[in-house]
Formats: C-alpha cells, sequence, structure tokens
C-alpha cells in the first residue's frame, strides 16, 4: 500500500514538521513495516523554462538548439525530442540536477555548448505505465501560463511524498487511505476527519431499470446504484496525482473516481454501462466449463469455485476479480450503474490466483467492513456528481445477509497484564483504546470494547490485548526472568558425536539439498522403496526427495574437481526420505565419500582405498559403542558401486549400512563412499561403557603364515582360529597379506599375529604350544590352508 | 721410588695424546691391567724393606689416584664431545613442513544449531527432531492458518499431494508437542531443523533452517518471551545485543511480534548490514494462539504460551561473516575448510 501524504491530510491533521521518515518509522513501530518512503519525484535543481528560440543543430539531423528563458537568464540547451518548438514551456533540469538516469551536467554537444537538459516526465522518475503517450515519445509540455522560473514539481502538483508500506495480511483496514489515517490518529492522538458523502438526486428511480438477484452465499452484501449522463474526461490533477502516488494509472474521470473511492475506503467498486447491462444483475456461482470475455479481451474457462456477476441470461464479470468485456465502460458511456458488494474472500482468493492479482481482489481477499461498502457507494456519488457531471439515480438495490454493528469484546484489565507481562494502569489501557477510536465501558475490573466493524481482525481478547501493547509500546515491556521449575534439557547427541569423530579422522561436513533430480534417487541401493516427487518442482534438478545422500555428496565432489580441489573428503549427515506402503518415512543417514590422497607429507602420501574407508566406518561405529559386533560382506552391492570391491555393513545379522568403490564405469577416479542409516543403527541397543580388568601378568605372542586359496577371506580364517585357540587367546591381528614369488598364481599367504593372556597368572610356553598347534590343524582342515615355514 | 716417578712421567706424556675413549680404554689397560705398569709396581711391596713400606705404599696410591683423575677427566670431555658430534649429526630445519595431521570441519550451518541446542538445553528445553514431510493439516490448520488464509501467500509450498507437503516452518512442532503431551501439562521445546519454500534468489534459497522454541505453562507473558531472547541474543551476537519488539503479525500467535537485534556490526550506530537503521530483523514471535492451544488440547483460560522462530542460515551468515546464503549449500571444500576450529567462548 503506498500512502500518499498529500492524500491522507485530506482526513487527518499531521504535525507540519513531521517528516516522511519520522512518519514511516513510527508506523514500523506500530507494526507496519515499509519498504521506502521519500518524495514521489526526487529530482533536484529544476526549473520551467519558456523556449524562446529553436533552431536545427548544424551538425545533427535531429538535435535543436533551443534559447531558454529560466526566469533570470537565458541559458543554451541542446535537446534531440522532436516536440520541442519555440513557444512552448518546458521543465528544464540545471547543471548540478540529480535525476534517476544521472547528473547533469554542462557540455558541449558536437561543438554546441548546452546547458541542461530539457525533460520528458519518464526522466523525471515517473513510472512509463503513468505516462500519457505523448509524454512517452518527447519532452513534457507544461501549459502555456506556466510560471517561467518556478519549481516544475510543485506547479504540478506532485510535490507528494509517499511511503510505500509491506502490511500485515491481517491488516486489510489499512488498504485505505480512511484505515491509515485512523492508525496515524492512533499515534499522534489525532481525530479523524470527515468525509463528504453529500450529493443530489434525480428523478428516476434505479428499481424501474434494473432488478437484483443474488444467488449464492459467497456475496453476502451487493448494492447497485446509478449515475447517468456522466461526461466522461481527463479526471481533475489532484485525483490523478494521487492515483499516481499511489501507484495507480489514470484513465479518465469516472474510471480514476471508482479507484480514487477504493484507495479511500478500501472497498473496491465496479462501474457497469447501465444501457449495456440490461434490465438485469445478479451474483451466482459460475457453472464449470461455462465461459467469459474479459475486458482484457480474454476468454476464461470458469470453474463453479469462481463468483459471476451475471446479467439474467449470461455472466458479465468475474466478480472481484476483473470485470467483463461486454458491460464496459467506455469513452462513449453515458449511464453507469455501481456495484459495491462483498465476496467471499477465499474463493476471491482461488479465483485471483488463477485469473489476476490485482488492487481490487487484494483488498476482497483480506476482508471489507460492510460499513465501508456504504460509505464507497455514496463517496463514489458524490464523486461522480462533481467531476462527471452525473445525475444521481434515486434509490438502491439492495442484498444483505450480514449484520452490521460493532463488535463487543470484554476483558479484564488484569488479564492484559497477565499476557503482557506489564503493569499498565486502567487509565493508560482506557487511553490506548481512546486514541483507536474504540468506545469502551469501564466496569471496575473488567472493560467492554467496542470494536469499530473497520477493524475486521480483531475478534478475540488477545486481539485487543496486542491492540494495547502496539499503541503503549510493545517495546516499553521490559523482558524478565522466567519463572518456572529448573531442569535438564533432553538433546541426542548421536549426531554431534559423529559429527566431532568425522571432523578429527580429517573429514569435512557438507550441507546438500534434500531435493534432488529424479532420475539419481533410485541409485547407490537396492533397497524397495517409493520415490517422493513434489508435485510443482521449481526445476526437473531439484524435482525429488533424495533417498540416498550418496547422490548429493558426488555433486559435491563434481563442483570441486571442476574447481581444482582435490583430496575430497566428505561426509553429512542428514535425511533420505521414502514411501513404503503408504506411508510417508524419512531416516537419519550418514553419509561419506573420500578421494585422493588422505593425508599427505614430504614424499609419502596415503591414498584413499577401500581399508581407508572401511577403517573410517568401523571408527564411527566403534565410537558409537558397537565395537566387535559388526562385519562386512560382498553382497547386496547395488550396481553403482564396484562388484569387488563393495559390500554391505552388518551389525547382529541387521543391514545398517553399504561401503564400496563407485563402478568404474560411472567414475575415472578413484572414489570411495560409505552410507550408514542411522535410524536402523539407534535401533540396535549398545551396552554401556565400563572398566574391564586389564592383565597382571605377561602375556605370550606368536605369529604364523598360512596359504590359502584366494576366495577364502580373513574373517573366515580368524574365526576358526579363535575357536581352536581357547579363552586365553585374546586378540588376533592380520598383519601381513603376500601374493607372487613363491606362492602359487590362485593363491595368498596370510600372516596372523595371535597373542595369549592368562589373567591369572604368567603363561609359559608349554601351557601355548598345544592351542597353537590346534590352531595351525584346524586352520590347515577347515580351509585347505598349508602352514608357511618361518 | 723412582719407578713411581717414572710412571708419574709417562701417564703425563701418554694421557696428554689421547684422542679417543678406545685410547684411553688401552690406556687403562696399560696402567692399571693386571699387568699394568702401576699393578707392577704395587706388587713390589714384597720387596721393600718394612720400614720404607708405609711411604712406598702412599706413593704408589698417589700415581694410582694421580692415573684416575686423569681419566676420568678426559673421559667426561671426550664423551661430551661424542654427543656433541652426534647431536650436530642430527641437526633439521625445523621450518620444513610438517607432516599433515589433517582435521577436517564442522559445517557453520550445524554449528549455529549445536550452539543454539546447548543454550535451550541449560534452561530446560528439550530438542525435539519434527518431520520435514508433514501435512496441511500440522503445518497450517493446526497453526491457525486454515485453507484460503492469506498467510499461505508469504510460504510457497512445495506439496508432494493435496495433504501432504513439505514442512515450510518449523513451527510443525508446536503443533505436535502440545498434541503428543499427553498430561496436557507445561512444554519446553525448541525445534531446529530445515524447511522448504519455493523461492530461490540472492537473498532465499528453497531449503533452509529454522529452529522454532516454544514454552507453554501457567503464567507465561511476553515479559518472559522478551527476558528469554535477551538471554539468547546475547549469547548469540555478543553480550552487548540489544532486543527490540515491534508489533507484528502471525496466525498462530497473538500478540505477535517481529524480533530486531542491535546490529553487531555497528553496534547500532547505523551501516550497511543494518541499512542505516542499526536494528536487524532476526525473529518472529508471539503468545501462542489461544486457537493453537486449544487445537493442541490446552485449556487457553489456564494456560498460555509463546513461541519464537528464526532462521538458522541468517544466523550462521551473521556469525562468520558469510555474505550470501547460496554459499553454505555450494560446499567448496575451500569454504568448509575455513570452519575448521572450535568456535570461541
Amino acid at each position: 500500500m503506498k500512502l500518499s501524504r498529500k492524500f491522507v491530510n485530506d482526513y487527518i491533521d499531521l504535525p507540519k514538521d513531521e517528516s516522511t521518515y519520522d512518519i514511516a518509522e513510527k508506523m514500523t513501530l506500530v507494526g507496519n513495516e515499509y519498504d521506502f518512503e521519500g518524495k514521489l519525484i526526487s529530482c533536484t535543481n529544476l526549473v520551467i523554462g519558456e523556449v524562446l528560440e529553436c533552431k536545427m543543430h548544424p551538425d545533427s539531423d535531429h538535435l535543436h538548439v533551443c534559447k531558454v528563458n529560466i526566469g533570470k537568464e537565458t541559458v543554451q540547451i541542446i535537446c534531440g525530442a522532436p516536440n520541442v518548438r519555440e513557444g512552448i514551456k518546458v521543465i528544464v533540469s540545471l547543471p548540478g540536477a540529480v535525476l534517476p538516469g544521472g547528473t547533469i551536467k554542462r557540455s558541449v554537444i558536437r561543438g554546441e555548448e548546452s546547458n541542461g537538459m530539457l525533460c520528458s516526465l519518464g526522466e523525471l522518475g515517473l513510472d512509463h505505465k503513468f505516462l500519457k503517450l505523448e509524454d512517452t515519445n518527447g519532452i513534457h509540455e507544461l501549459p502555456l501560463d506556466a510560471p517561467v522560473g518556478e519549481d516544475p514539481i510543485k506547479y504540478m502538483n506532485l510535490d507528494d511524498e509517499v511511503i510505500d508500506f509491506e502490511l500485515t495480511s491481517n491488516r486489510g483496514d489499512l488498504l485505505s487511505i480512511l484505515g491509515m489515517a485512523y492508525e496515524l490518529g492512533a499515534i499522534y492522538d489525532k481525530k479523524v476527519k470527515d468525509i463528504d458523502l453529500s450529493y443530489t438526486e434525480g428523478n428516476e428511480n434505479i428499481e424501474d431499470r434494473l432488478k437484483l438477484h443474488v444467488d449464492t452465499k459467497a456475496c453476502p452484501l451487493f448494492l447497485a446504484r446509478g449515475a447517468y449522463g456522466v461526461t466522461i474526461k481527463e479526471s481533475p490533477d489532484f485525483i490523478k496525482n494521487r492515483l499516481i502516488a499511489s501507484g495507480i494509472r489514470p484513465i479518465n474521470n469516472v474510471v480514476d473516481i471508482s479507484n480514487y473511492v477504493m484507495l479511500e475506503t478500501g472497498q473496491p467498486l465496479h462501474y457497469y454501462d447501465a444501457d449495456r447491462l440490461g434490465k438485469n444483475i445478479g451474483v451466482r456461482m459460475a457453472k464449470n466449463n461455462e465461459e467469459l470475455t474479459t475486458l482484457d479481451g480474454q476468454v476464461r474457462k470458469l470453474s463453479n469455485t469462481d463468483i459471476v456477476i451475471d446479467n439474467g441470461s449470461e455472466a458479465i464479470g468475474l466478480a472481484g476479480v476483473m470485470g467483463g468485456l461486454s458491460t464496459e465502460v467506455e469513452e462513449d458511456t453515458k449511464n453507469i450503474i455501481i456495484e459495491a458488494a462483498i465476496f467471499d474472500p477465499i474463493l476471491i482468493r482461488k479465483t485471483s490466483k488463477k485469473i489476476l492479482r490485482s488492487e481490487a481482489s487484494n483488498r476482497f481477499e483480506k476482508g471489507l467492513d460492510p460499513k465501508r461498502t456504504y460509505m464507497a457507494m455514496e463517496r463514489s456519488l458524490h464523486l461522480l456528481e462533481k467531476y462527471a457531471d452525473a445525475t444521481i439515480v434515486k434509490g438502491m438495490l439492495e442484498h444483505k445477509s450480514v449484520e452490521i454493528k460493532d463488535k463487543e469484546i470484554e476483558i479484564s484489565y488484569a488479564k492484559i497484564n497477565k499476557v503482557l507481562g506489564s503493569n499498565l494502569d486502567k487509565e493508560t489501557i482506557l487511553d490506548t483504546f481512546r486514541r483507536l477510536s474504540f468506545n469502551t465501558l469501564d466496569k471496575k475490573d473488567i472493560v467492554i470494547v467496542s470494536v469499530p466493524s473497520r477493524r475486521i481482525d480483531i475478534n478475540i481478547q488477545e486481539d485487543l490485548i496486542e491492540e494495547v501493547g502496539r499503541i503503549y509500546g510493545i517495546d516499553n515491556i521490559k523482558g524478565r526472568d522466567i519463572n518456572i521449575p529448573v531442569k535438564r534439557g533432553h538433546v541426542d547427541k548421536t549426531n554431534r558425536s559423529i559429527r566431532t569423530l568425522l571432523y578429527a579422522l580429517g573429514l569435512n561436513e557438507t550441507l546438500t539439498y534434500s531435493l534432488i533430480k529424479d532420475s539419481e534417487v533410485y541409485k547407490y541401493t537396492n533397497d524397495e522403496f517409493e520415490k517422493i516427487r513434489v508435485l510443482d518442482p521449481m526445476t526437473e534438478e531439484r524435482s525429488t526427495l533424495r533417498y540416498s545422500l550418496i547422490p548429493s555428496l558426488l555433486s559435491v565432489y563434481e563442483y570441486n574437481t571442476n574447481r581444482g580441489n582435490s583430496d575430497i573428503k566428505l561426509f553429512e549427515i542428514g535425511k533420505g526420505y521414502y514411501k513404503k506402503n503408504n506411508e510417508y518415512l524419512e531416516d537419519s543417514k550418514l553419509s561419506i565419500l573420500l578421494s585422493g590422497n588422505y593425508y599427505e607429507c614430504l614424499g609419502s602420501n596415503k591414498r584413499v582405498n577401500f581399508y581407508v574407508m572401511k577403517g573410517i566406518v568401523e571408527r564411527v561405529l566403534d565410537y558409537l559403542g558397537y565395537k566387535g559386533r559388526y562385519y562386512f560382506k560382498k553382497e547386496d552391492i547395488p550396481k553403482e558401486l564396484h562388484p569387488e570391491q563393495a559390500g554391505s555393513i552388518y551389525i547382529d545379522n541387521k543391514k545398517i549400512g553399504i561401503i564400496g568403490k563407485l563402478h568404474p564405469n560411472l567414475y575415472h577416479d578413484d572414489i570411495f563412499v560409505s552410507e550408514i542409516n542411522l535410524s536402523l543403527l539407534k535401533e540396535i541397543r549398545t551396552s554401556k561403557m565400563k572398566y574391564k580388568e586389564i592383565s597382571k601378568y605377561p602375556g605370550i605372542s606368536k605369529d604364523l603364515a598360512f596359504i590359502l586359496d584366494d576366495d577364502i577371506t580373513s574373517e573366515e580364517v580368524i574365526k576358526t582360529i579363535k575357536k581352536a585357540g581357547g579363552r586365553f587367546l585374546t586378540d588376533i591381528k592380520v598383519f601381513d597379506l603376500y601374493k607372487g614369488k613363491g606362492v602359487a598364481e590362485d593363491k595368498k599367504s596370510l600372516a596372523f599375529n595371535l597373542y595369549f593372556e592368562d589373567p591369572t597368572k604368567t603363561l609359559t610356553l608349554d601351557e601355548i604350544t598345544p592351542l597353537f598347534n590346534k590352531v595351525i590343524e584346524e586352520v590347515e582342515k577347515k580351509h585347505k590352508a598349508i602352514l608357511r615355514n618361518s | 721410588m723412582e719407578r713411581i716417578e717414572e710412571i708419574k712421567k709417562v701417564i703425563e706424556e701418554k694421557m696428554n695424546k689421547v684422542n679417543s675413549l678406545e685410547e684411553l680404554n688401552d690406556l687403562k689397560v696399560l696402567f692399571l691391567g693386571k699387568k699394568g705398569l702401576i699393578t707392577e709396581v704395587q706388587g713390589m711391596i714384597k720387596e721393600i724393606p718394612n720400614d720404607s713400606k708405609k711411604e712406598f705404599g702412599m706413593k704408589v696410591n698417589e700415581v694410582r689416584t694421580l692415573f684416575n683423575t686423569i681419566y676420568e677427566e678426559i673421559k667426561n670431555k671426550l664423551e661430551e664431545e661424542k654427543i656433541n658430534k652426534k647431536l650436530k649429526e642430527e641437526a633439521i630445519d625445523i621450518t620444513l613442513p610438517s607432516e599433515k595431521i589433517e582435521t577436517g570441519s564442522i559445517h557453520p550451518f550445524n554449528r549455529i544449531i549445536m550452539e543454539v541446542e546447548d543454550l535451550f538445553v541449560s534452561m530446560g528445553y528439550d530438542v525435539v527432531d519434527g518431520n520435514e514431510i508433514e501435512t496441511d493439516e500440522y503445518c497450517f490448520k493446526r497453526l491457525n492458518v486454515p485453507d484460503g488464509h492469506p498467510a499461505r501467500d508469504s510460504q510457497d509450498t512445495f506439496y508432494i499431494t493435496e495433504e501432504y507437503l513439505l514442512r515450510t516452518q518449523t513451527s510443525t512442532a508446536q503443533a505436535h508437542t502440545m498434541e503428543e503431551n499427553k498430561e496436557k501439562g507445561p512444554i519446553r521445546i525448541i525445534c531446529p531443523g530445515k524447511v522448504y519454500r519455493r523461492d530461490d534468489d540472492a537473498t532465499h534459497s528453497h531449503q533452509f533452517g529454522q529452529v522454532e522454541g516454544l514454552v507453554v505453562d501457567k503464567d507465561i507473558s511476553l515479559a518472559d518471551l522478551k527476558g528469554t531472547l535477551e538471554i539468547f541474543a546475547k549469547r548469540l551476537l555478543g553480550e552487548n545485543t540489544k532486543v527490540r519488539f515491534r508489533p507484528s503479525y502471525f496466525p498462530f500467535t497473538e500478540p505477535s511480534v517481529e524480533v530486531d537485534l542491535s546490529c553487531f556490526k555497528c553496534g547500532g550506530k547505523g551501516c550497511a548490514l543494518c541499512k542505516q537503521t542499526g536494528w536487524i530483523e532476526v525473529l518472529g514471535a508471539g503468545m501462542v494462539h489461544p486457537n493453537v492451544l486449544r487445537m493442541g488440547g490446552y485449556d487457553p483460560e489456564v494456560y498460555t504460551g509463546f513461541a519464537f522462530g528464526t532462521g538458522l542460515d541468517r544466523l550462521a551468515m551473521f556469525k562468520y561473516n558469510i555474505p550470501d546464503i547460496r554459499y553454505l549449500y555450494t560446499n567448496d571444500v575451500r569454504f568448509l575448510k575455513e570452519f575448521d576450529r572450535k568456535d570461541e567462548e
């Protein structure tokens, strides 16, 4: 809502020296923020000039050399406008003038001196939609009696100041000059002035010409009156200027008056050409697929949630949104019918979202005060009589299913203070309501507040409390220490533990988008689920919720390598989303990506490989308390991973994640990824961290190596060793893998270190030897292994 | 006796020429070994007449002490030389690059979440993790935003079906927490997390973070809200941060306020960040609307509450001086690696 200062001055006397900035700031402090405040036209150094002489520039086919009288002197100015000529009065910007396009300087144009610029209204910063055709083609011509040497902005009455408010959606009442006046009245403690609704009526009666029939609940109030014999012409300057300051394009006096009244009262009006309307006017819901040509010439297909105006045989307008072409007021219109109505805000919103959001629909959507509907009708008649020579037709067609009265809300002074946490006395509270022009009835501990119907946003006690807070100054309420019992809050720290660990292990945490490309969603998993796509995505790239975070990490990888960043080590904890059995589900996941060097130092870099990734995953699981319970199996590998360097991760037979190298078909680089489903993991209980007695007695360490078939895993052998070794065998390490010379092609050598320990005494070699021999025997038997000679 | 004097001379002569521990050791053998010169002289005592025996013995001891003293002296000197040589040999250039014991980094967005969580947990709030896939019911209707409500305009929603959507605000936690609190007793929660709106430009990301706070109890007032947010603001942006309330409108709170914090960059004097106003709009807040309490099963005549919400991305941008919200989601590792240390206390 753009508030013109000149406009609002009609209804309230603000302190003369109060700057527009101060007004805007004070409005902000009562809850009405603004985007912009300042002059409608902010140019400086402009004067009215008279072109005394105008000759073609000797060195140009379109420039003119003009001698311009600017009052105190006559200056030479070069002008390229086609309409510049001797005798006209013009707007001159003198050297030093600041225009939206830049600062005017004294210059020489093709050898001729130029001491300023003759301006069009566009060059003064007036939006192009406000310009007449002649103003877009050349410089602006002022009336011939314009006083030379004076300020043209003031002369044209465009010396207005404007505040562009960004209002909250509950304050529909502020979409009117009157509403603004009441709000300012509360701030400055001033009374709002009366609006002139006077007019005289002619002899004709509307009831003889027109019948009204309203067939829908979506129109609780509909008024129709007539104004005949109008003269369509240009509006007076004050109307045009105020429309411009309010951001509305002037068209002609009749159309302008309807807009002017809408700005004043907040009630949108619609004017029909009475002669083209016929004998009936009505309101009903549209039929599905019904067609209507709106005044922009477009054929609109309607549905049964659109409210239409009807002439008894067909739809002639989309109620509250856009008029129809067939009954539009045109240059030759003589008689008009004025509609002032209220329509269902939700339905208007639905229709306007489809068709057009306009100043009118915006006001219908926010809700209207029925009192203003009557007021707007009368104000419109007043102005039509005054500025369009209209004869006002007697009588009014009226459909009314709303009750029009002020709301009464009862509230205790104590409750106001309780909710605000304040200590306001009765007088302060009552004074606040008085400033707002709310009538009150004080009943000792309670007050009955009569809320004017214009304040459709106020319905309950809490709304009144907010009004008191707003006008008293909500920031004047002092913060206090909350008086509630002390307790310890609860937060699940699993994610941050993982984050801190991976940070310490050298990985960088990322934050990526949950919405990804639809075609990526089923990748990096063999899980069965249904993907979730949004109905109206912004782009295909962000159309579907991710299941795995791996595609996101890969795009981060690509982004970075494209910029020359190497050794990319990433992790993210985020959600994966999916639909299963008609349920929308989201699981928390940890995803890791490694590539390049894991660490580097002079001469010896550690490149990332499967075992680095495995080590990191193991550290995470150890850290979370799953030590010794997880295992990796080369199975259930998504097709995007290397079939020989990938696998699934299990804890207690439950799959909790995947690990592996990316398939060389997809990426040339060695990239390793892993993803753990933390939601599944958290379901697996862990035991408490407890001290276990360490042995006081030395143990015995022994090494041994076996030649084994290639496809036998170290894990299988360890299992066998563990079983054979008995309870004194407390640790088994694989310390060497060898293939090559001395070992057959399809075989490998695996070397193990066994550690035996007895917590109650020092072990002797004699006690260990039988266990050790049993280990060898079992491994040889079970895995067709051969003990290597050491 | 003459022999002893001779040995003394030999000691002085030989010892002066010693250059290594090995030579020194050889000399020890030469003088004190089984057939050493001093050992030999000592053996002569048998042949010495009794009245001279005492004097002879003293002389022998004298020469022995002489040798030992010189021996120790030279040994210490040689050992010191040896260790000094070893130290020299082991000299390194300590300005050469280290072996890179690299740590990673923690994303600024999550740093802010952890900081906010810690602060509110210390004040007795529970941290709840809400679903990001929500229903229209919990995202709007139960927050007093019915169908067709104009407030829906400012939150352009990603719908999945007519009913399901991506939450546009963490305020959804309000409705859930009240409903799930079966005893209908006091509530103190925050809900940090991701939210989504169809909006993407330099200052908006279609995905961003919010944290919602909710307190419901008997006798909760707007002054309590202000006191709480003052603690929050000071912790996050510095002890001198001031809090300003401006009236506003949110469908789920009444009264509603916009919460401005004094500009942490200029201290309130006015700068480019605060657009010369000295204030930055940071939170939306208010007293929980009676309809929202009622829909959550609370009697608004008995219980009141306050709620507040703020954007996590903006807090991260303020705190770490990040100029563009998109940097948070681009994940350039050079950007990420800047966040590799602990935050200031």
